[in-house]
């Protein structure tokens, strides 16, 4: 089991959502974060107070998921979520030591394992 | 009806004081309608703001605000003798060009008619703005409604309200009471020709896009309806009968459009939503607008219930015709004035100091209303493409894929309408202004 976190540009969130889904990758948490990485600085005027705004809003999405589906969900991310620009973040992949299903008890390969529907 | 103060004609040189003393009532209900209906473009840009998404609110509340800068002059300096200088029926002359020969004279001061009409072009220009959200540039959008106040606008303001016998639709006996065609009809159509030419926003019809701030709706619906108590009442020109009958007739055909609108959305969705109700005001409000002073009270009741059918109907269809009028300039304006203009010509009453309408046995005139309505249209429609594909060989229309990514507020105006303090770093200039801080 890995958590795969990656950290993406706001607007490119639905691209990668829906690149997630096709992919079959399913329970995912997103945060709305902000960071600061190699982006040069924007600038912003309010009534002559020049500011740079240093850090960039961004979205971090956590995905559990089991080994087979590590390289899946890195292939989808880097797919929607590049632009070519300097920003469009990184990928983490973490390893996990235990992962419990609240609602069933069930534990680490299963628990990250979407239940068949229907 | 509008008048034309032939006062203003007369050549005169430099300030003449009242030649006859101003009637002070009429005066004080003009300057008063002056400042309400000048006080509905910073309720459209709420209105328009609170429907974007945050990213965009400050590029769409700039859209209403730069056209009380660049419109109000466009206006005073020329656009006001385009329309109401003598000419032909077609245009007006340049005689009050700069505002000469405009004086202090007349029962209410001349001049403070520049400012009353300015205020009307400076909606109209804005209302434009609803079609073309998130996509446009800020200096494109600066020239095109200058343009138009020119080229458009007064012209059609001439046609309508110009100087009897040099006016091409009052002459014909059309009744446009406080600007129905001239104002919303015609910014309606100008945000149409817009999107066409524009092209849609690039999620459009992939991402839903919702409002970001409906309290802001409704807050610019509400003061859009209290300004338009000066925009109908104050057309009556004095503080009369007349002025009484459109103040009234504003209070009760959006009251209508809103009833119908909450009824029929209670049955279509079973929820009467905010969004809705604010979208119904307004429509009303457009609709009773060229009838504000030509119908009886019952009447004006119709009129706005009437009104709220074709265009709740044809904002529920307007996303699967993949036409990406943002924020539905054309359902709202531009069917609600249509509708307005159309039903002027069957409720307008004799019997409350119009001319009769349909239902007083003269149906020539829904007639007459449907030829001033396609005038307004195709002159709007031409004008408005000639305009924008001209701004377009003079600066960029559009903003950047990219741009409109990231937002046109920090893109466009270097701003962010709710920024986060973490992480701004303030810029000295040099560091050597005497040591701030």
């Amino acid at each position: 089991m890995k958590m795969v976190m990656a950290i993406i540009r706001p607007e490119r969130l639905n691209d990668v959502l829906e690149a997630l889904f096709k992919a079959e990758v399913r329970g995912l948490t997103i945060s709305r974060v902000q960071g600061h990485g190699g982006g040069t600085e924007r600038v912003e005027t309010y009534r002559g107070t020049t500011v740079k705004m240093g850090l960039y809003d961004k979205v971090k999405i956590e995905i559990g998921v089991s080994e087979d589906f590590v390289e899946p969900t890195i292939q989808a991310i880097l797919a929607a979520a590049r632009t070519g620009d300097v920003g469009d973040g990184k990928i983490f992949v973490l390893p996990v030591e235990r992962v419990v299903r609240i609602r069933s008890g069930e534990e680490n390969e299963a628990a990250v394992t979407p239940l068949r529907q229907g | 009806m509008k008048k034309y103060w032939t006062l203003s004609l007369l050549p005169l040189t430099g300030v003449a004081l009242a030649a006859g003393a101003p009637d002070t009532g009429d005066t004080a209900w003009m300057l008063v309608s002056t400042a309400l209906v000048l006080l509905m473009t910073p309720a459209l840009a709420f209105f328009y703001g609170g429907l974007v998404r945050q990213k965009n609110v400050l590029n769409t509340m700039m859209m209403s605000f730069g056209a009380l800068g660049f419109v109000t002059l466009a206006w005073a300096l020329a656009g006001y003798s385009i329309a109401y200088g003598g000419g032909n029926p077609l245009v007006g002359d340049l005689s009050l060009a700069l505002m000469r020969n405009i004086d202090l004279s007349g029962s209410m001061p001349a001049l403070l008619d520049v400012a009353f009409q300015g205020t009307f072009a400076v909606i109209a220009a804005a209302l434009i703005s609803g079609s073309l959200v998130g996509r446009m540039r800020f200096p494109a959008w600066l020239l095109f409604i200058t343009l138009w106040t020119l080229c458009d606008y007064a012209v059609l303001a001439h046609w309508v309200w110009g100087p009897e016998g040099s006016a091409l639709l009052k002459d014909l006996g059309a009744i446009d009471f406080a600007g129905g065609t001239v104002v919303h009809v015609n910014a309606a159509v100008a945000g149409l020709v817009g999107v066409l030419v524009l092209g849609p926003r690039k999620d459009f019809g992939r991402l839903a896009f919702l409002p970001h701030n409906i309290p802001f709706v409704l807050l610019g619906a509400g003061l859009l309806w209290f300004g338009w108590f000066g925009f109908n009442g104050g057309s009556a020109y004095g503080a009369n009968a007349s002025a009484g009958l459109a103040f009234t007739n504003t209070l009760l055909a959006p009251a209508a459009t809103m009833a119908a609108w909450m009824l029929l959305e209670l049955w279509r969705y079973r929820r009467a939503t905010a969004v809705g109700a604010a979208t119904a005001a307004v429509v009303g409000l457009v609709a009773v607008t060229p009838a504000a002073g030509s119908v009886g009270p019952l009447g004006a009741i119709w009129l706005g219930a009437i009104a709220a059918f074709p265009s709740f109907f044809f904002i529920l269809a307007r996303p699967r015709l993949g036409l990406d009028d943002s924020l539905d300039v054309f359902g709202a304006h531009g069917l609600g004035g249509i509708a307005g203009a159309l039903l002027t010509g069957v409720f307008a009453s004799e019997a409350w100091g119009g001319v009769p309408g349909l239902l007083e046995g003269h149906a020539q005139q829904v007639w007459i209303q449907i030829v001033a309505v396609t005038a307004a249209v195709l002159l709007s429609a031409t004008m408005s493409f000639v305009l924008l594909k001209l701004v377009g060989l003079l600066v960029p229309l559009r903003a950047a894929d990219r741009e409109e990514a990231v937002g046109l507020d920090a893109v466009l105006h270097g701003e962010e309408a709710y920024p986060t303090t973490e992480g701004a770093i303030l810029v000295l200039d040099g560091e050597r202004r005497g040591g701030a801080a």
